[in-house]
């Protein structure tokens, strides 16, 4: 039997969010990686659990894959990153012996280490717990929301590219919210749009629109659209702090934008 | 040691669901002790159920990626539509994601359903000669979700295998999801009672892409299932105005190229991003055939021919053994 909430490691995380999406690919881990920079640079303690067993992405986007996990009396130690080890993180990335391990489990495998992830982890203090996940609605996502429903999150924000295709699963993962009972706080539209560093001419690669006409059918806010922008992918590559060290580039407005709408939701006057 | 009968295997086997499944002493020696120590293995009478259903199929082509959101499905479907532009080829593209289908919209079957005949679940036709099969023609609404465990996906997974009436079929090109989790096994775990030509890897070329492309070449090296080649999609942008190449998914390592050249794999071709590849996928329309001047187009066609070349070797091969 698990901690109850008030004696648990996330007793005192003020605010957990998840990111979601049906679709592969769309910037789940990105938009986690910037809205946790930008909430730091507003102040904010802030932790990222990733829960992408098959595919962790975190680590490298925060230039510390090769960090390893060490114990503590309550439990894991999260690792820290940036330069000023302001952000914790978690992830099987960083309890894999080669990089290119493949973590080749079923199910039930999967659902134990997301349990552990939940409840074994030292976070500590931290304003916002914000939760990488995979595409889809399967194991990992049932296990979480479940595993995370006593700690009471505050929602979910589900990332999509313009694209029909795209707005095609993230629709399903609407329904995963609902059935489960997890707040929506909105949509973010992410490549929206590649402005080329040549002649300025913006191109809509993965089409336009789909992720707000989305928001507006289910009735979610939407938190705005994120152009490509190939500055943003370097940085991710690299692990650098795209918020502070690219703030004139091209995703920055709308990256800071959605953090802001964050902000604005869990500040002491909005409840 | 001696040769292994089947009637011994089957007495001494501690059972491919048990816990003891790959390392009992009666593992030692039998072919399927590597799947069972992965966690995935035939249950002896569901393999023969499944190669009768399959002893129709000639190739078959897994598509997949560790990532998600690089094209597998785009690719799988024009990769099914550019085998089956030759007349004379029956083709069949199987959808195991089944979380997030996509094939039924890309192939302009959205809303479709599946019937059932004396021999089985028809396949939902776009041409006659190209046949498909999703969850999505499952599903009443655009919205349902499919919030389902592993066992229970994999149950789905093989009455596609088991259940589906394809017929005579020269290609079943099978799309899955990303990772390398319940779907993955099964998949492999079912099949491993037909004929797998191989695999066909999808990738961006970004490292982000590529860690989990690694991964995705080791799970297929575990459970010896034959790499065709990589594929490096998004591979470059031109702009429709100034005609200047950028590289909006930066290969900061590299690229598929060097990945390939690590790991001695075949790179099949890169594909660069055209905005028209998204709109027809949207529109459940054949890129090659709404925009065969592409350079995208032309990537796609040759990537196309070398696995089909690839699958012609096989069989000659076999051929050759018998």
């Amino acid at each position: 039997p698990s901690d109850p909430p008030e004696r648990s490691n996330l007793a005192a995380v003020q605010h957990i969010l998840l990111v979601l999406s049906g679709k592969g690919g769309v910037g789940k881990s990105t938009v986690a990686t910037e809205l946790a920079l930008a909430l730091r640079l507003a102040g904010k303690r802030v932790g990222i659990l990733d829960v992408d067993l098959c595919g962790p992405s975190i680590p490298r986007m925060f230039r510390v894959q090769d960090s390893a996990v060490h114990q503590c009396d309550s439990g894991w130690v999260p690792v820290f990153a940036h330069q000023d080890k302001s952000i914790s993180l978690m992830s099987i990335g960083f309890l894999l012996e080669k990089p290119d391990d493949a973590v080749v489990w079923r199910g039930p495998k999967k659902n134990a280490l997301i349990k552990q992830f939940v409840s074994d982890v030292a976070w500590g203090e931290l304003d916002f717990l914000i939760v990488d996940t995979p595409p889809g609605t399967s194991d990992e996502h049932i296990s979480t929301v479940e595993a995370l429903r006593p700690h009471k999150p505050l929602g979910a924000i589900l990332v999509t590219t313009p694209q029909a295709v795209s707005v095609g699963d993230v629709r399903r993962e609407l329904t995963f919210c609902k059935k489960t009972g997890l707040r929506v706080l909105g949509i973010v539209e992410n490549m929206s749009g590649f402005v080329c560093p040549h002649c300025s001419e913006c191109t809509n690669i993965f089409s336009k629109g789909g992720g707000e006409e989305l928001a507006k059918h289910a009735g979610v806010p939407f938190l705005g659209s994120v152009p490509l922008d190939p500055q943003l992918s370097q940085s991710l590559e690299d692990g650098r702090d795209f918020i502070q060290e690219f703030p004139k580039s091209s995703a920055f407005p709308a990256l800071a934008h959605i953090a802001q709408q964050i902000l604005d939701g869990t500040s002491p006057r909005s409840s | 040691p001696s040769p292994r009968s089947s009637s011994a295997s089957l007495a001494d086997c501690p059972g491919t669901g048990s816990a003891q499944a790959g390392s009992a002493a009666a593992c030692q020696g039998c072919p399927n002790q590597r799947l069972c120590a992965a966690g995935a293995a035939p249950d002896p009478a569901e393999a023969a159920e499944l190669r009768a259903r399959l002893r129709s199929v000639k190739h078959t082509v897994l598509v997949l990626s560790g990532k998600g959101g690089v094209g597998k499905s785009t690719f799988s479907a024009l990769l099914a539509r550019g085998l089956a532009a030759h007349d004379d080829k029956q083709v069949a593209l199987l959808d195991i994601d089944i979380c997030g289908p996509s094939v039924p919209r890309m192939m302009g079957l959205e809303g479709e359903q599946v019937h059932q005949s004396g021999s089985g679940w028809s396949p939902v036709y776009v041409e006659e000669n190209l046949g498909v099969m999703s969850v999505g023609f499952l599903l009443s609404s655009p919205d349902d979700a499919v919030i389902w465990r592993g066992p229970k996906k994999n149950g789905l997974i093989k009455q596609f295998l088991r259940d589906v009436d394809w017929g005579e079929v020269d290609y079943l090109i099978i799309d899955t999801p990303p990772g390398t989790s319940d779907e993955h096994l099964s998949i492999v775990q079912y099949l491993s009672a037909a004929r797998v030509d191989g695999a066909v890897i999808i990738t961006t070329p970004q490292e982000v892409s590529l860690q989990d492309v690694r991964k995705e070449i080791n799970f297929c090296r575990k459970v010896k299932l034959p790499i065709i080649g990589v594929v490096e999609n998004m591979s470059g942008f031109i702009c429709p105005k100034c005609k200047n190449e950028s590289q909006v998914f930066p290969p900061t390592t590299g690229g598929a190229e060097k990945m390939c050249q690590n790991l001695n794999i075949s790179l099949l071709g890169k594909v660069p991003l055209d905005p028209q590849i998204g709109k027809s996928c949207d529109k459940g329309q054949s890129f090659l055939a709404e925009v065969p001047e592409s350079p995208a187009t032309s990537s796609y066609r040759s990537i196309i021919q070398r696995i089909q070349e690839y699958c012609d070797l096989q069989h000659s091969q076999e051929e050759k053994i018998m």
